[in-house]
């Protein structure tokens, strides 16, 4: 009987209930659809075996768009419970478990999700490369992504959620504090995907270090390409860290080691330390492929090349490099003294120059241009102001003595709010819709998607300001109520407000992808927004071997070059091509760790063994197989390139 | 864009209004150490509104002047690869500003990390330690501890002492300093004082769990006569804390403000020099340079301290 019991959910409500059913009726839902239509064969051949960068990048699309709704969700639920004084919408620990959930969900797996789904989709297309360096690698880090995430989710239905903060600090994260399972959920659902993290961290850099087009020197790469480059780097740097700090504390969970504890040598501090030197290298992680978007964006719709590239690329490395020596400002309070403090507050500070480098370039990339209001455009337009005051904020934090105050309150909040949605969020729309007719040969309604725009700029402005009054007033964060004499409820209103703001914009959003699937031209040609960079220069429906002559670059805008100043970008005959093969062991093996991962959340030692066992047998499958990829005959490249054309 | 300029123009207004009423907690300081931080704080805003306002001027003359419709049919914009004076301007006054952020930032370190100058008495050393999810407070000098609030004289530096019987969590008195965090196997040092005497809200800062919403205390700042009577009354009236009373009150739950004679200390005392699971330099705490080195000495190694608390 014990052990049925750590599968309950410790603290049920109608709401936990009433997701358990509709999860429930949804999977049957979707094995009845694929079994009447008879697309299993399809899916297994077409999507869960693909090695295909293009196809993977729009696999990690749509998973961040679910967890983009997760969050969403939770998110308007903070707000509604917060929205007046003493509500009773959500009990306490409720809470805390859906403040704890928003915050995972959101980073790990809605925005580092977003991130690399652009990545995939469009760096190799912008290299003018066929695929990654690593195609099977990159199947391997979306599964490892995907089943991470929704073993994560599982957390809602199965066992209870974690409830300790997205920075889950020990020792509430501790057994003694937080008893259930769900920070087991925390510390082995983030540790699967971050391992596919990681694997795409690698990945990246070998594709983007040895396979770019002839003629592409480093300082000719699109500045997307750049920013990609440097953020995996990142990635490659801090992603162990984090995978050490989560390894450290399953083990304190499950086997009774003693690293975060209070007692017996164990520091909780060494918690907060490894966390966030993985974690302030993670909000570049995220910002710095969002500055590259904004790059190509802004340049596209301004007609110009973008101002100060080499600056440009010069702030990102110098944004990498601190970003790794300022961990220590998000808990200046800890105690470590004013010259601790002060050598963590001069470095925090110093961001600022390279990321204001950044955006005076933006602007003046607008110089005499000639700009268009395309809703891309308006994202990126409406990102400078926003992101601007949401880092001068950080600035202001960035002053220790003066964090003393700001820390934990609504400040704090605001701050990284200001920065990750107009930085993140905004670039992912702005990307998504910039990219998308690449993606799916069709464009999103313009119209539709401005109204989205102005739903969420001024949706996040009237969601966010506010929290900087209640902070310096004193409402401090992760509170699940206040009482009515703190005179907070106004703030708390007005953000509720914009929080409402926001979430009507983005089923706007949802609505225009349906709308413009349905009635927009397929008629579109390749390039449809006059771009400059490489990717444009393939079809339009893009074959899957990309390029069928591999494009030579001497410029880090060939593609413009090629339209307007007579380059050729196409010199090389067609040949017939060699392709990697598509392969199940990815997901397979993805599943096994699916598998060990909720085997080791609820200690069912007999699962861990067999699911490792499998993993092994994965492993050294993959040791003896002899797979040299196939061919893609001439015949067959001159057929596809024909009807391609003949489409256009 | 006009619709977004007018409602922030509208939060403005309200924000100014409403703030006219009352003024925000952080920015009405009682105390020096909240003075010095709500100085650098309008500071800041200060400059960086400047920052901001050169952004947005920028940005909107360019979407004015360069907007397509505004050009001919015909308008081919120009490359323009970047120019070194523009870059080093760009550079170069960033790094002025924050060059002068750093000076403010690193004196206002050293005045809050210290003992609040222009007192002629010694500091009054307060233990603040919390529970899930209460606030004890331990007066080891005068022999008294109270639950939940505070009574503080004006016009003495306050030391607090802080530590915690269960996870993180941070003191923090808005009107009277930023918070501090206490932790379970050290003790912190946060230097206050109050200067006007008044009713104000502490709370834990830090997520602690299910009750942390819950976990405020209530701070009387009165003169130093009246602080000696509380002190006198306090004495003579409540009832002495004994170990099974405090165990009691580290069960996790809500109470309400309980006074006691004695201390805690006496008989579970707080995780500092030889009670420590380690800590930041404890006894230097009044000499800052020494503390930092000390600390960084005490912290490589952990090994040997001493858990026997
Ligand atoms: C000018 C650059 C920036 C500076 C100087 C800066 C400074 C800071 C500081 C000092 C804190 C800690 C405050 C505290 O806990 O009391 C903080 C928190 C945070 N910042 Fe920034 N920041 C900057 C840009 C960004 C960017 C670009 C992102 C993300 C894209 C970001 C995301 C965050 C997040 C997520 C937190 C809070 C995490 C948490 O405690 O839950 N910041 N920032
Ligand atoms: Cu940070
Ligand atoms: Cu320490």
């Amino acid at each position: 009987m014990e052990f049925f019991e750590r599968f309950a959910i410790p603290h049920p409500s109608p709401i936990i209930y009433a997701s358990m059913v509709a999860i429930g009726i949804t999977l049957l839902a979707i094995i009845a659809g694929l079994t009447f239509f008879k697309k299993w064969g399809y899916l297994w051949r077409e999507w869960l075996t693909t090695v295909d960068h293009k196809r993977i990048g729009i696999m990690y699309l749509i998973s961040a768009l679910l967890m983009l709704f997760r969050g969403g969700v939770d998110a308007l639920m903070m707000r509604a419970q917060l929205a007046t004084p003493e509500a009773q919408l959500l009990d306490s620990q409720h809470y805390n478990e859906i403040f704890t959930t928003h915050g995972v969900v959101m980073i790990i797996f809605m925005a580092m999700a977003f991130i690399i789904a652009l990545m995939n989709f469009v760096v190799p297309l912008q290299i003018g490369a066929r695929d990654v360096a690593f195609p099977r690698l990159n199947a391997l880090s979306f599964w490892l992504y995907f089943m991470g995430a929704m073993l994560f989710n599982l957390s809602f239905v199965i066992g209870g959620s974690p409830s300790s903060g997205w920075t889950s600090y020990f020792p509430l994260a501790g057994n003694e504090f937080s008893p259930s399972v769900g920070t087991n959920y925390y510390m082995i659902a983030i540790q699967i995907a971050g391992i596919g993290t990681l694997i795409t961290g690698i990945n990246f850099i070998v594709t983007i270090l040895k396979m770019r087009a002839p003629g592409m020197k480093l300082m000719k790469m699109p500045m997307f390409t750049w920013s990609a480059l440097i953020t995996n780097l990142i990635i490659t740097f801090a992603f162990p860290v984090l995978t050490v700090a989560l390894a450290m504390g399953t083990m304190d969970r499950l086997f009774g080691t003693q690293f975060f504890t209070t007692g017996n040598g164990g520091m909780d501090m060494l918690w907060a330390n490894l966390f966030w030197v993985w974690g302030h290298p993670e909000v570049y992680i995220l910002v710095l492929p969002a500055f590259g978007i904004y790059s190509e964006i802004i340049s596209t719709f301004a007609k110009r090349n973008l101002y100060g590239y080499k600056s440009m690329v010069a702030s990102m490395v110098i944004i990498s490099l601190l970003s790794f020596v300022v961990w220590v400002h998000h808990f200046f309070t800890m105690g470590q003294g004013a010259m601790v403090n002060s050598i963590f507050s001069i470095t925090t500070m110093a961001i600022a120059v390279p990321t204001g480098i950044k955006i005076f370039n933006w602007l003046f990339t607008l110089y005499k241009g000639s700009i268009r209001f395309t809703v891309p455009m308006m994202y990126s337009l409406g990102f400078l102001p926003i992101f601007t005051i949401g880092g001068v904020t950080g600035v202001m934090l960035g002053m220790s003595a003066a964090d003393y105050q700001y820390h934990n309150t609504m400040f704090l909040v605001a701050h990284f709010h200001l920065v990750i949605i107009p930085g993140v969020v905004f670039a992912m729309l702005a990307g998504l819709t910039y990219w998308w007719p690449k993606m799916f040969g069709f464009m999103l309604n313009e119209r539709i998607g401005k109204w989205a725009f102005w739903f969420i700029s001024v949706g996040t402005c009237v969601a966010f300001f506010p929290m900087f009054i209640s902070g310096l007033d004193g409402q401090a964060r992760r509170m699940y109520t206040y009482s009515e004499s703190t005179g907070f409820g106004f703030w708390n209103m007005l953000s509720f407000v914009g929080a409402v703001a926001l979430a009507i914009g983005f089923i706007i959003i949802v609505y225009n992808i349906y709308y413009s699937t349905r009635y927009a031209s397929r008629d579109i040609g390749s390039d449809p927004w006059d771009a400059r960079s490489l990717e444009w220069a393939t079809h339009t429906p893009v074959p899957e071997y990309n390029f069928a002559t591999i494009p030579e670059v001497d410029s880090s805008e060939a593609f413009w070059d090629s339209k307007y100043n007579g380059h050729k970008l196409f010199k090389g005959k067609l040949k017939e091509i060699h392709m990697p093969n598509n392969s199940g062991v990815p997901f397979i093996m993805s599943a096994l760790f699916f598998v060990l991962g909720f085997s080791f959340i609820f200690s069912i030692w007999i699962g861990v063994i067999v699911s490792l066992l499998g993993i092994c047998a994965c492993l050294m499958h993959r040791s003896f197989e002899k797979d040299h990829g196939r061919h893609i005959s001439l015949e067959e490249v001159e057929k596809t390139e024909s009807e391609l054309r003949g489409g256009k | 864009m006009k619709i977004k300029w007018m409602i922030l123009a509208a939060i403005l207004t309200v924000l100014t209004v409403l703030t006219g009423c009352e003024p925000l907690a952080v920015l009405d300081p009682k105390g020096p150490q909240a003075q010095t931080q709500a100085d650098v704080i309008l500071l800041s805003i200060a400059i960086m509104s400047f920052i901001v306002i050169a952004v947005f001027a920028i940005l909107i003359y360019m979407l004015v002047k360069y907007r397509a419709s505004k050009q001919p049919e015909d308008y081919k914009p120009p490359h323009i690869e970047g120019n070194f004076w523009v870059e080093a301007i760009c550079v170069g006054i960033p790094v002025l500003i924050v060059a002068y952020l750093s000076f403010v930032s690193v004196e206002s370190n050293y005045k809050v990390e210290a003992t609040p100058e222009g007192y002629d008495e010694e500091p009054l050393v307060v233990y603040a330690s919390s529970s899930d999810w209460k606030w004890h407070f331990s007066y080891p000098e005068e022999n008294i501890e109270t639950l939940n609030y505070l009574y503080v004289p004006t016009d003495r530096p306050l030391e607090f002492r802080l530590y915690s019987y269960g996870p993180i969590s941070a003191f923090w008195i808005p009107q009277l300093g930023g918070q501090k965090y206490a932790m379970a196997d050290m003790v912190t040092t946060l230097h206050l004082a109050a200067d006007v005497p008044g009713e104000y809200s502490g709370r834990n800062a830090n997520f602690s769990g299910e009750g942390f919403a819950e976990q405020t205390f209530n701070v009387n700042a009165v003169s130093p006569d009246e602080f000696d009577e509380w002190v006198e009354e306090v004495q003579t009236t409540a009832d002495p804390i004994t170990e099974d009373e405090f165990e009691e009150l580290l069960e996790p739950g809500h109470l309400g403000q309980q006074t006691f004679t004695g201390t805690h200390l006496e008989f579970m005392p707080a995780p500092e020099g030889e009670h420590g699971g380690h800590n930041h330099g404890g006894e230097s705490e009044e000499s800052h340079e020494e503390h930092s080195d000390q600390s960084d000495d005490e912290h490589s190694d952990h090994s040997e301290h001493d858990h026997d608390h």
